[in-house]
């Protein structure tokens, strides 16, 4: 039998967002010795990022793909990583993610995560997408679930939308990014369809 | 007709109706959503154009802000 390893090195992932979800999705896929990740985000890190995001005090002002390049090298420097300091547009989706096994849905904005999956799903039919869709607030933990669509796998609790009363955290917001991760994993490993 | 709305059995007075029927029918009024029918995306642009008839599986996947 192969092992994990063997498997995970040879594969490619592509993660659109670097933020709550997109870098600790990441960061459990480089622990884990995803071959390589291409990343891609526009932003820059502020100080209230850091409730959930995979960032440090002394990167606030850092491009957010450039600083979870540096982040992810030191935990592991086996994994290859190509970083975009982008806002995705349809194009680049089809240009920088073709070769990847596997998409992640990392946005936070609910009009992104529709670009993204729209494009995926009309334009690169055979490619898995993992999104993570309803992770705002705090508790509840149970409601949050994986749920596969053809070859979109959701991951969230379908509701809890962000505001101001219910802020993205870390705890759920993790929960759902390392769920997303875990059904990477899933479908490169196991050939989940 | 009879249709899979989102894993479950609806029964609708229409033979046919659009996919922006539908929603008005359903009162999804969430703006961002991601439909498919038969496993076939629809596109917002088309939603007044594709038409679901009768044993058609349709999937409503409502997008949450949030990352």
């Amino acid at each position: 039998m192969t092992n994990y390893k063997d498997i995970l090195k040879t594969k490619c992932v592509g993660i659109a967002g670097c933020g709550g979800l997109g870098s600790n999705c990441a960061v459990a896929l480089a622990r884990v010795g995803i071959g390589k990740l291409i990343i891609a985000d526009f932003d820059v890190i502020i100080e209230s990022n850091l409730n959930r995001q995979y960032f440090f005090f002394d990167q606030i002002g850092q491009k957010k793909a450039y600083a979870l390049r540096e982040n992810i090298n030191r935990i592991n420097s086996a994994v290859t990583v190509e970083a975009h300091d982008l806002k995705l547009k349809p194009n680049d989706i089809l240009n920088l993610f073709k070769d990847c096994d596997v998409i992640v849905e990392a946005f936070d904005i609910a009009n992104q995560k529709q670009m993204i999956i729209e494009t995926v799903l009309s334009e690169m039919t055979d490619k898995p997408i993992v999104s993570g869709i309803g992770l705002a607030g705090w508790g509840d933990s149970n409601s949050i679930k994986v749920r596969q669509n053809g070859k979109l796998f959701l991951c969230g609790d379908a509701i809890k939308e962000v505001s101001e009363n219910m802020p993205p955290l870390a705890p759920r917001v993790c929960i759902v990014a390392n769920m997303q991760a875990n059904v990477v994993m899933e479908i490169l490993i196991d050939n989940l369809k | 007709m009879k249709i899979t709305l989102n894993n479950n059995n609806e029964e609708l007075n229409e033979n046919e109706i659009s996919v922006q029927q539908l929603l008005n029918i359903k009162k999804f009024t969430f703006k961002m959503l991601v439909i498919k029918i038969n496993g076939n995306l629809v596109k917002r642009e088309d939603y007044n154009t594709a038409i679901i008839v009768d044993g058609d599986v349709v999937d409503v996947i409502h997008l949450i802000s949030g990352g």
